[in-house]
Parts: C-alpha cells; sequence; structure tokens
C-alpha cells in the first residue's frame, strides 16, 4: 500500500476542509472497497479522512417529513436489522441482506456502499488499461471477459456495472442523499446521484469536489411499497457473489389493481437502471404477467449485449417478472432460502 | 495534538483492548489490523488469507462485531475493544464453539478455522441460527477450501442447542 498521511476528523466542517486542502485524499470510514483498491493499487490517495469519529454522521432517525434519515455512518447490517426499516421500507432490508456477508456488512457504511466502485476485473488489474481507473486508457472489457458488465447504458468508453445490492432498492424507493460541501449542504435526488459512463467513466457520481454524504433520506410515500416488493438477486454463486441480474420490485395494489409501482435493476448498468416509462405502463393495471410483461419491455429496451453477457437480455426479463410476480403475491424472495418461489 | 491533526506518515498513537488486556501502540498508518495481530503483536492464531476480504480468514471481532481484519487500517481501531482466536478461551477452558469444533471434526487443514470459530462466536450472538439454512447462508463470509461446511454446521448447531437447553430446563 502507497503510504498516505492520516487525518481524523472531529466534524464535517473539519472533513470537507481536509478534502478540500488535499484534492486526492479520500474519505475512509468501514474500509472494505477502499482499503482493498489501496492494496491493489487503483486507488493511491495521499491522504486518508476518516470520518467514523463525526457523531452526527449516526443513527437512523425519523424525519419531519415522516420518512427516515439514515446517517452516512451506519453500517449495512444496522441499516437491513432496524425495525423501522424493516417495517416501513423492508424492500431496503432485503436488498442488504442479498449483497457481501455478514463481515463486510458490518463493516461496510451506508455512505461508502454508494460510492464503491465497480468490480470489473480490468479495473481492478492496474496491469491493464482502463478508461475508469486512467481516463483515455482504453477499455478491455469491451471485446474481453465480459460476463459482469453492462447491457443498458454503456457507452464505447466503458462498460462497468455499479456492484451495489442496496442502491438497487433506494433507486426504487426514491431515497434522497443530502450531503455537506464547500457551498453548503444540498439534496441530491437518487436518479442523480449515480453517472452513466458516457466519456467520463472515471467518474461515478455527481457528487463535487470537497462534498461529504451526510445521510440517505427514505420518503415517507415509499412506506406504501410495504406490503408488496421483492428484490430478486440473481449470480453465479448463491452466496457472497455480485449480481449477474438483481430486480427491485415494489408495488402499490388497491382493489385488484396497480395504483403506483417501481422497478429498478442492478448488475446491468453503470447505474442502478430505472425508466419511469416501464412504471407507468404498470399503474392503473391490474398485477398479472402481460402488465409485467410490458414494464419488463420497457425497461429494457435498447439493451445490448457483448461476448459473455447476451444472456442477461432475456435473464433480465424473466427475472422482473419473476419479481413482479413475487411482489404481487405478497411473497418476496428469501435471502436465505435461495429457492426461487 | 488535536483530533484532526494531519499526522503524516508517521505512526500515530492508539490504545485498544485487546483480549481484554489495555495496549497502548504506535501504529503506521498503512498497517491493517491483521498486519498489526500478526506482525507486530505475534499473535498469529489471525490468519491472512486473501487478504482482500473475500475468505473471512483473519475474522476477529471488534466491539462484538466479526470484521475482517485485512481490511482494517490499524489507526482507525484507537479506542475499540478487539477480541481474537487467542482471547476465547477463559480460565484455560476452550470456548465451546472450539470444543464443538474438535467434537465434530469441523476443519481438516485448521487455516479458515480460527476465522470461523471468531464469525460463529458472532453469528451466535446475532441469533441467525433458526436452521441450517440460515446458518450456512450467515457463514458465507466464511471460506474452507477444504470443504469441512458440513461439520462447521454440526459444531455450530450443536453449541446453539445447548445454550437453548438449560432454558428449556428452566422453563419446565
Amino acid at each position: 500500500m502507497k503510504r498516505f498521511s492520516y487525518h481524523r476528523a472531529d466534524s464535517v466542517a473539519d472533513a470537507v476542509q481536509a478534502l478540500c486542502a488535499t484534492p486526492d485524499a479520500r474519505i475512509v470510514a468501514g474500509g472494505t472497497n477502499l482499503v482493498d483498491l489501496m492494496k491493489y493499487g487503483v486507488e493511491t490517495p495521499s491522504a486518508l479522512v476518516d470520518v467514523t469519529r463525526i457523531a452526527s454522521l449516526n443513527g437512523i432517525d425519523d424525519t419531519d417529513e415522516g420518512g427516515l434519515r439514515i446517517g452516512a455512518l451506519v453500517p449495512n447490517r444496522t441499516v437491513a436489522e432496524d425495525e423501522r426499516v424493516a417495517a416501513r421500507f423492508p424492500l431496503l432490508a432485503s436488498a442488504i441482506l442479498a449483497g457481501a456477508t455478514p463481515q463486510l456488512r458490518n463493516a461496510a457504511t451506508t455512505g461508502g456502499n454508494l460510492n464503491q466502485r465497480t468490480r470489473c476485473y480490468y479495473f481492478y488489474d492496474t496491469k491493464t488499461p482502463c478508461n475508469k481507473r486512467e481516463p483515455g486508457s482504453g477499455c478491455p472489457a469491451i471485446g474481453g471477459v465480459n460476463r459482469l458488465h453492462a447491457i443498458l447504458g454503456a457507452s464505447e468508453h466503458c462498460i462497468a456495472t455499479h456492484p451495489s445490492d442496496m442502491c438497487v432498492a433506494l433507486a426504487a424507493l426514491g431515497a434522497e442523499i443530502r450531503v455537506e460541501g464547500p457551498n453548503g449542504p444540498r439534496r441530491i435526488r437518487f436518479a442523480d446521484y449515480h453517472r452513466l459512463p458516457g466519456d467520463a467513466p472515471e467518474r461515478d457520481n455527481t457528487l463535487q469536489p470537497g462534498e461529504i454524504i451526510e445521510a440517505v433520506l427514505l420518503p415517507p410515500e415509499a412506506e406504501a411499497f410495504a406490503g408488496h416488493h421483492s428484490y430478486l438477486k440473481l449470480r453465479d454463486r448463491l452466496s457472497y457473489a455480485f449480481a449477474l441480474v438483481s430486480v427491485a420490485a415494489a408495488l402499490d395494489i388497491r382493489e385488484g389493481r396497480i395504483v403506483a409501482a417501481r422497478l429498478a435493476l442492478g448488475g446491468v448498468a453503470h447505474k442502478p437502471w430505472r425508466r419511469e416509462e416501464a412504471e407507468a405502463a404498470l399503474v392503473g393495471s391490474p398485477a398479472d404477467e402481460a402488465a409485467f410483461a410490458a414494464a419488463a419491455t420497457q425497461l429494457l429496451e435498447g439493451a445490448q449485449g457483448h461476448e459473455h453477457n447476451t444472456f442477461k437480455i432475456e435473464l433480465a426479463r424473466r427475472a422482473i417478472l419473476r419479481a413482479l410476480g413475487q411482489a404481487a403475491a405478497g411473497t418476496p424472495q428469501s435471502q436465505t432460502d435461495k429457492r426461487i418461489a | 495534538m488535536p483530533a484532526h491533526a494531519i499526522v503524516g506518515t508517521q505512526t500515530v498513537p492508539i490504545e485498544i483492548t485487546l483480549n481484554g488486556k489495555r495496549r497502548s501502540l504506535e501504529v503506521s498508518p498503512v498497517t491493517t489490523l491483521l498486519d498489526l495481530l500478526r506482525n507486530h503483536l505475534d499473535l498469529t492464531g489471525t490468519k491472512k488469507g486473501c487478504d482482500h476480504g473475500q475468505c473471512g480468514a483473519c475474522t476477529v471481532l471488534i466491539d462484538g462485531q466479526r470484521i475482517n481484519s485485512c481490511l482494517q487500517l490499524a489507526v482507525m481501531q484507537d479506542g475499540k475493544s478487539i477480541t481474537t482466536i487467542e482471547g476465547l478461551a477463559q480460565d484455560g477452558r476452550l470456548h465451546p464453539l472450539q470444543a464443538a469444533f474438535i467434537e465434530h471434526d469441523a476443519f481438516q487443514c485448521g487455516y479458515c478455522t480460527p476465522g470461523q470459530i471468531c464469525s460463529a462466536v458472532a453469528l451466535i450472538e446475532e441469533g441467525h441460527t433458526t436452521s441450517r439454512e440460515e446458518i450456512r447462508e450467515f457463514m458465507s463470509g466464511n471460506l474452507c477450501r477444504c470443504g469441512a461446511y458440513t461439520n462447521i454446521v454440526d459444531a455450530i448447531e450443536d453449541v446453539v442447542g445447548r445454550r437453548r437447553q438449560p432454558v428449556q430446563e428452566a422453563a419446565e
């Protein structure tokens, strides 16, 4: 690991100041992704800003708007096991439990989960070019080994995927992110947080220099999906593997008709993949296979496979149907019993 | 020194409670908790497998939580209480899980065993032990390349059952 300066921040303002003073500094909290990347030489910050002692970044609290505020430092496991999250936003708890391992979920934080980097093999391998790691050097995943890679929203510069399960649920629930920075606080819609690669794949998200995530906000209207949701994750082994395709499905069904729907995909794009047209296609319909198929077609419009992942297009279509069926039936996918009902 | 001072690449003083004993240490910011334990404190029970958080051999308990020590920086552990495999036996008696692993032959080469046992100690505290499927899922962060999984689950189930028994007897 390359040597670095260590800065233990005692407040958000202090952390922001430290980030502004050292532009290549990185925030460290759970360490599960950043320390790993530093060992590989993919991340080589000259300074780390330890934010784990900042009390205001802790806690899960009810908001004035009637939702929940999850502090950036709250570990993934704490979110998944929180009674309010389980009762009001069970899709989020389920998605978190679909990812990583108990040890990693104990250490990994809410803010860190958002900011984790792709697990593209070429991004990790400093012996190969990678536009995300070294802008302009090329993308060997295009024409290379690309089983884990994107089928939607990719560019000629990068076909990496965002690896998070938690973020797929947060996208579906319409969360917001509260950040603090040199120009004061602001709130970012979840859909606007992560980026598509375009011609700047080195930028994963829209966080500006010196900004730090303070909290994730869950809106009260997303509680309407607590009765009909499912997080279905398909992968090469049943535990502790990144998604080939995952689906977060959430429905609000009244008198047999869908009055609101949310649908997001993981493992298929540079960000959780959501398209409002697909959700609109469900609204007003009975919760049946015809409606689900129409939504799947909308959500996967324009999907394009590569040498090793074209199968993901049909896999995603079927997973969408299955997850919506599970959600409609009120029988969400178990993250312990991996049989798909 | 204020809490937020840039300390550069020099060593940083930390205080931790390690297996019940207070320790004052000087650590370099680049040193992981795993390397601190093994290379600086001669606590070699905690194993380095992949060194990337993928195998679980380095699992220790930090403030009672199971954590991959290979991905933790030692400098960030200031004030924490850390328990390693060396700290589980009490008064010369093996921890029930250590005894159960021996009884059930829950290992072959033994390299993953300290991590498996530390992980299982936390698993039982967490309570994710209602079925073999649940135990397997919640032990998925600990790989065993010898494939002793069946006996590892047996050992954990045995300890879970023994912990339940006294409660049942008391209820009767």
